[in-house]
């Protein structure tokens, strides 16, 4: 277990400023402020440059001999492949609104996480190797050259960015730090500076199907235990559909659903759902990973591991996909799928078997979004609900970064839950929506040793929920992202303790009413329903 | 430092053409000069457009700051989360003309007992920005006057408007005393607010001040010596007309120092973040519309020899344990 300091410790904040130039102060690596690097067995296996053992904490980094100039020709090609990144670097004016609209500054006071200075730390190189006019003025003009303590500063910083592109909200010229994080991660990719915490799912990924590296029969196990548990508490048997040629479609959902608690029950929310409407639909093994730590790697990774999706869909002759809960995983699917793998002409636009509403907002990528599809699904009538059934449950919803600001998926999921639970209260309108703080964890970033960074990071998520549950009584925070589901729980205990996590679909499982079913007096965590607390089996 | 550098910087541009026309260079800085700054701000502008058009937009990244076009019975934010070209223009009017973005900045208050983090709306530098972008528009309309004969009719308007309280003689303009406030509040910002010290460059300050001394050899010109506007218009005409020559009246040396200014904004443009005019509306998270869900979105290096690691070589790999626990295969073993 990590160790870090209790919350009236790290709430002692300072956002003041060193007199000191940030080019003057030294990179320091300290436990819990960073993830641990890439393993050299799983950089060799996914063909990545200079794999070896090494740690940030050692002065000797290993880099390979002419490190500087793979990094240089590396951001050359990357200025001549990408106009986000020129743009980006070239017209910065330094006014600052994006400084404390990020969540590792708002709640690390780090002044290297402000936005503006974490795009500076390449900026500065930029200047100091392409600019003969900064080159001179050096220092004052914000140019400098580029030494292994640039490395190192690269290191923690964009492996302390979430990607979550709050910041690209408010700048006045649209600059994404998320779209920069990237561009340095490549660049550290080259002298093989990467953290494993990504790494490792993406090869898993590649080789299994999922990031979590679950095979397919084990992947089989583990839903027939969750279907078990439906059968417990519904009484009725689900058989789902795996691999099956010939299905109208094909779902794919993140792995940590079908793995660990709390993402179980919204898997089971899923199944729920589809047994409910008796839709002709596969699961896949092959493609069982909705995420894409790609994504958090490098634009070829992310291509490689996304086809996934469309190889399986072809194979089996689905006519379009549906997409589980998941945040990273709907940046890709909106803004890179069909550009990468498409265009899929063997698929159909998505069109509800259940209502018959075409949805022409997939109509390029023949992917739908399971909150779109559900929402459809009420609108229209067709689920039975009891939304009685979720009583226990006071919700607020939390927008996951990437379909927020990615996107755009703000209604769809609101509309849902109100319709499966009774009690719904929204945090505050700075912390939701567009302006939604990252739940820290976004980007690779949340494994064990980076906890007290993310815990830090969390502090703004995690103190709008504490107010609508000191406000209203809220106890469950609902969100449509699995990555969310593993970060929040901690989270909330530490920020706001007392409110659990759930999915979005984890609700719509115990509100949906089964053909059938038998009388149900737990919900799907196995907790007493409202008023059957007295009843035993 | 950065900012005494800057501000020396400065000094000298209204210095050396001050004592350069006392010593006859009037026409190197009131002739030649002008037409230096005007071919590199041209070729230096076109050129840095030019260079950033050249990177394509592999991907369609735009920030949605809105409710996204999905179902038709739910509203969606047209101009915040545009889906079509219409409502990218609008967003590009909204960011252009209002700095939309800036418009909703917030600051961050964090209190210990709670422990509660608030924010408050900022908008003191979307309002400070905005006067003096709107300003220094305004003043480069009025100056046509200078360059222009006849006066349109739309710089009169401007001239009207700019002086409609009517305060003093020669009549003030708002706009010269607006935009000291503006720049004022720039400038102030970066020296007394720490956060935005400890981000501040040598090339934050020096356009700042620049500005401001364009602005504060303006005013003394126009309100102080008087200088003879005439003679200034005979030697702008001159230029405008590829006629140049030095008019017979005098002209006094602060014209010089405020023309010289002038140029060397123009030759610093096009190198610096001042071309954050021309590349707000090249940014790919603005000027793109939430399209790629909906139609292809081509990105010219896509490499079509990545592929997915093979549905086949997967089944290779695990086909024994798939046939035992019942999933279908494409090969029996």
């Amino acid at each position: 277990m990590a160790k870090y300091p209790p919350p009236e410790e790290l709430i002692k904040i300072n956002y003041t400023t060193p007199v000191k130039s940030w080019m003057d102060t030294k990179t320091a690596f300290k436990p819990g402020n960073f993830s641990y690097p890439g393993k050299p067995e799983i950089l060799k296996y996914l063909g990545m440059p200079n794999p070896r053992e090494w740690s940030p904490t050692d002065d000797d980094w290993k880099l390979p001999p002419d490190w500087q100039r793979i990094v240089m020709e590396k951001f050359r090609e990357k200025l001549k492949k990408y106009r986000s990144f020129k743009i980006f670097m070239d017209i910065c004016v330094r006014c600052g609104a994006c400084a404390d609209k990020c969540h590792f500054f708002i709640g690390g006071g780090d002044p290297k996480n402000m936005p503006v200075l974490r795009a500076e730390l390449l900026r500065s190189i930029y200047r100091g190797e392409f600019s003969a006019a900064a080159k001179v003025l050096g220092k004052l003009a914000g140019a400098r050259k580029l030494e292994e303590d640039v490395i190192k500063e690269w290191f923690l910083y964009f492996y302390q960015c979430t990607e979550c592109r709050r910041c690209s909200l408010f700048c006045p010229y649209g600059i994404d730090t998320a779209e920069i994080t990237m561009m340095a991660r490549e660049l550290l990719h080259e002298v093989g500076c990467n953290i494993n915490w990504i790494l490792e799912p993406a090869a898993n990924c590649n080789r299994t199907g999922n990031h979590l590296g679950i095979q397919p029969h084990a992947y089989k196990d583990m839903m027939d235990f969750l279907c078990d548990d439906i059968e417990e508490i519904t009484g009725k048997r689900i058989r789902p559909n795996v691999n099956k040629k010939g299905c109208e479609i094909l779902f794919i959902t993140p792995s940590g659903d079908i793995f660990a608690d709390p993402g179980i029950y919204t898997y089971m929310g899923y199944l729920i759902l589809f047994e409910h409407l008796g839709l002709d639909v596969t699961w896949s093994t092959y493609a069982s990973e909705g995420g894409n730590f790609g994504l958090f790697t490098s634009d070829k990774m992310m291509k490689k591991l996304n086809a996934k999706m469309y190889a399986e869909a072809e194979r089996l002759g689905a006519k379009w996909i549906l997409g589980g809960e998941c945040g990273h995983m709907w940046r890709v699917i909106n803004q890179y799928m069909s550009t990468m793998n498409g265009p899929a002409d063997f698929l159909e636009t998505p069109v509800s078997p259940i209502t018959g509403t075409k949805f022409d907002a997939a109509a390029g990528t023949k992917m739908l979004h399971i909150a779109e599809f559900t929402a459809d699904l009420i609108k229209h009538g067709k689920l039975n609900l009891d939304p009685s059934r979720n009583d226990n449950f006071k919700t607020t919803f939390h927008d996951s970064c990437n379909p927020a600001r990615g996107m755009g998926l703000f209604e769809e999921p609101r509309y849902v839950l109100k319709n499966v639970c009774r009690y719904f209260y929204e945090m505050p309108e700075n912390t939701i929506r567009e302006q939604t703080f990252c739940c820290g964890g976004g980007a690779g970033l949340n494994n064990e040793e980076f906890t007290e960074t993310r815990l830090r990071g969390g502090l703004p998520r995690g103190n709008a929920v504490k107010y609508v549950r000191d406000r209203h009584g809220v106890n469950n925070l609902a969100c449509v992202c699995a990555i969310d589901r593993a970060t929040l729980p901690p989270l909330c205990d530490y920020w706001a303790p007392g409110v659990g996590v759930s999915g979005l679909h984890e609700l719509v499982g115990n509100a949906i009413i089964l053909d059938g079913e038998k009388k149900r007096t737990t919900d799907l965590r196995q907790n007493p329903l409202p008023g059957m607390e007295d009843e035993e089996e | 430092m950065a900012a005494f550098y800057s501000f020396l910087a400065v000094l000298a541009l209204i210095v050396i053409p001050w004592l350069g026309v006392g010593m006859g260079m009037g026409a190197l800085f009131g002739i030649v000069l002008p037409y230096i700054a005007i071919i590199i701000f041209l070729v230096g502008f076109t050129m840095r457009i030019v260079d950033w058009a050249k990177s394509p937009i592999p991907f369609c990244i735009p920030t949605t700051g809105g409710q996204q076009k999905s179902l038709p019975w739910i509203k969606f934010s047209p101009w915040d989360n545009p889906y079509d070209k219409k409502g990218v223009f609008m967003r590009m009017v909204l960011e252009v003309l209002c700095f939309r973005s800036l418009f909703r900045n917030t600051s961050v208050k964090l209190q210990q007992e709670g422990p509660k983090v608030g924010y408050s709306s900022e908008k003191s530098l979307w309002l400070f920005a905005l006067i003096f972008h709107y300003c220094f528009l305004l003043i480069l309309v009025r100056h046509l006057r200078f360059f222009m004969a006849p006066v349109p009719y739309p710089v009169h308007i401007a001239e009207f408007m700019d002086s409609i309280l009517q305060i003093g003689l020669p009549v003030m303009y708002q706009s010269d005393v607006l935009i000291l406030v503006g720049l004022g509040f720039l400038l102030a910002r970066r020296v007394f607010d720490g956060k935005v010290r400890y981000i501040t460059l040598m090339q934050d300050y020096f356009p700042l001040l620049l500005l401001l001394g364009i602005v504060i050899t303006g005013v003394w010109m126009r309100y102080v010596v008087k200088v003879d506007v005439i003679a200034v218009k005979e030697l702008a005409m001159g230029i405008v007309t590829l006629h140049p020559h030095m008019p017979k009246a005098a002209i006094d040396p602060s014209v010089y120092a405020h023309l010289t200014l002038v140029c060397a904004l123009f030759i610093y443009f096009p190198f610096s973040k001042l071309m954050h005019m021309g590349g707000v509306f090249l940014s790919p998270t603005r000027v793109v519309p939430n399209m790629s869900r909906r139609a292809m979105w081509v990105n010219p290096w896509n490499d079509p020899s990545i592929k997915p690691h093979s549905y086949a070589a997967y089944e290779d790999d695990f086909r024994e344990k798939m046939i035992e626990a019942g999933l279908p295969v494409e090969k029996k073993a």
